[in-house]
């Protein structure tokens, strides 16, 4: 697009500085980015150098003090424990079960329109109503213990809420849309014709899905595992509101809101924000790099 | 594609045990997402029906019904002025965010530059972090800015990840607009801000439309964030509602419920109005499908 522009100047015998800095692609169109960049760096990546700092400067002690704190105390150092065990098989769930359905979805489907939006919706409920709706619905007095009393399938009414199961279903509820979304999204990428070929050679459809479709999709499921457990990472409302918060589901984000805020220990919240941030830059640097074993090419569903 | 070439496994005379195996599969797996769907409709549905009955202890349904907890909750939780501040705090946000993210889609949708994929990468960072690990330390911050409890604080918080999110739907979108056409109109003399005017804004509308309304939803439902920075005066409605349910000692949990009745309502409504516009699943991937209808 600029070669036109250029012409003239690459005859000249010397170039400008300025004609040298085009040809690489900067030029005062740079400028656009630069709002943006300034204001990451300032409200994203200067807050969490100075968390980090911060964490570094406790309010007693040297400076690891925060950190050594944290990990010699079980109650504390269990939070790492708890979050991953209810966010990872959250996480897993919400991309493996938005797989078969994204995958009877996609081409043409008659309703496609409809079901998306169906399956969607769940996206609008919010933590608080789908707190409440568990507290009643699945409570002891609700609905579902009154089908399953009634239907003797149980013989007293089961405990979903205020426990690890009240939890991972609000984190399924809320977090299998965005899942599916995703998966269709990446799903619809992948090239039809490919498995029209497959099938043209002789495979059924279960080998067409295993040996096609999904090591297509697969790096796009990394990206979804990932995204997905961004979000059942900060479980902070769900794990207050229908968990028990002083106990099996006490996670990371509790401890860390409780140090800042209720006991105004900023130096010791910021510590636990880190030692989240580590955590989850973990998990992410460990499914990328699985990611970076799979197929990577121009067919689509990567990501 | 499909209409020239026979879908042989289809074809019930040649391959039948698949095809039914197949068959019986998908009936499954929708009688498995109708039985998970119905819990859910009857879950929402039970917080609805609390919301209008007048008591409800233990029976099938409430002993009688009113509406008057939906007015209780308008008052007790001062629901107009809560409101205010939400549709504030979101307008902000989807402009601030759309006017520094847009520039910013376009020039990584159409150039390479030294330096480009540390530039990616910083706009990712804030959306692949949790939201309450940021959130911790820069409340802190915005505490001894004297930002925070405010307004301000609470709309520079959740510009965080918007803005960064705007930049990945955007830079997608720019990337599918031609960019001959700008060439073209360049060749036909247009200067630079003509070109931006007639040709880029009514090329990019539907996608910052798009941006628009996801980033609003978005931002009516960030908890962590405003949660961390917004005082007595700045709390949208998330918040309240959160605040609604930890203080519910003294309240009704009908008012609760009424008041995130209300809150899940509106969210549907505009979320509908997204549907409308964006193709949910072109989010990431822009794929071009056979015209359907």
């Amino acid at each position: 697009m600029s070669a036109a522009v250029d012409l003239p100047a690459a005859r000249a015998p010397r170039r400008t500085l300025r004609h040298r800095l085009a040809d690489r692609g900067v030029d005062r169109m740079l400028w656009l980015v630069l709002p943006a960049t300034a204001f990451v760096i300032v409200l994203f990546i200067y807050p969490f150098i100075y968390g980090l700092q911060l964490s570094f400067d406790p309010l007693k002690g040297g400076p690891l003090a925060n950190y050594k704190e944290f990990f010699s105390d079980p109650y504390m150092r269990g939070t790492i424990w708890k979050t991953l065990r209810l966010g990872l098989p959250a996480a897993l769930f919400n991309v493996l079960a938005s797989v078969p359905v994204a995958y009877a979805m996609r081409g043409k489907v008659r309703g496609k329109r409809t079901i998306t939006t169906l399956l969607v919706i769940p996206i609008t409920l919010g933590t608080v109503l789908t707190a409440q709706g568990l507290i009643m619905y699945a409570g002891p007095q609700g609905w579902l213990n009154k089908v399953l009393t009634g239907l003797h399938l149980v013989d007293h009414p089961v405990t979903l809420v205020h426990n690890y199961i009240g939890v991972f279903l609000s984190l399924v509820i809320t977090g299998f849309p965005f899942a599916f979304l995703l998966t269709l999204s990446y799903l619809s990428g992948i090239d039809p014709a490919l498995e029209k070929a497959a099938a043209t050679l002789g495979a059924g459809p279960w080998q067409r899905f295993r040996k096609i479709t999904l090591p297509l999709l697969a790096p796009g499921l990394a990206i979804t595992f990932t995204l997905a457990f961004v979000l059942a990472f900060s479980v902070f409302p769900s794990a207050q509101m229908v968990g028990k918060p002083s106990g099996s589901t006490r996670v990371i984000s509790i401890a860390a809101y409780e140090a800042a805020f209720q006991n105004f220990d900023y130096s010791m919240g910021s510590a636990i924000a880190m030692i989240m941030a580590v955590i989850m830059l973990i998990v992410i640097a460990m499914v990328m790099v699985w990611r970076a074993t799979l197929y990577r090419g121009s067919t689509g569903g990567k990501g | 594609m499909a209409t020239t070439t026979p879908d042989l496994t289809l074809d019930p005379t040649r391959t039948p045990t698949p095809a039914r195996r197949r068959r019986g599969l998908s009936i499954l797996l929708w009688i498995v997402v109708g039985f998970g769907f119905l819990n859910l409709l009857a879950l929402v549905l039970s917080v609805v029906v609390d919301s209008l009955g007048t008591a409800w202890f233990g029976g099938w349904l409430p002993k009688g019904f009113t509406t008057h907890w939906y007015s209780d909750a308008w008052h007790e939780f001062d629901l107009s002025s809560v409101l205010l501040v939400t549709i504030e705090v979101a307008a902000a946000v989807v402009i601030v965010s759309v006017l520094i993210g847009v520039p910013a889609s376009y020039v990584l949708a159409r150039r390479s530059f030294p330096g480009k994929r540390i530039l990616m990468l910083l706009f990712v960072l804030p959306i692949l972090v949790p939201p309450i690990t940021y959130g911790i330390p820069l409340a802190t911050l915005l505490y001894s800015w004297h930002l925070a409890g405010s307004m301000s604080g609470v709309i520079l918080a959740n510009l965080v990840p918007a803005v960064p999110f705007v930049i990945l739907t955007m830079t997608p979108f720019i990337e599918q607009i031609d960019p001959k056409i700008e060439s073209a109109a360049r060749m036909c003399g247009a200067p630079t801000r003509v070109i931006f005017t007639r040709i880029l804004t009514p090329l990019l509308v539907p996608g910052i439309l798009a941006a628009c309304i996801l980033v609003l939803v978005r931002t009516i439902g960030m908890f962590e964030l405003t949660f961390l920075t917004a005082g007595p005066t700045s709390t949208t409605l998330v918040v309240s509602l959160y605040d609604a349910v930890f203080s519910a000692g003294i309240r009704a949990n009908q008012s609760v419920d009424a008041m995130a009745t209300i809150y899940t309502v509106s969210m549907m409504v505009l979320l509908v109005i997204a549907l409308r516009f964006v193709n949910p699943t072109q989010l990431v991937t822009r794929v071009r499908e056979e015209p359907t209808e």
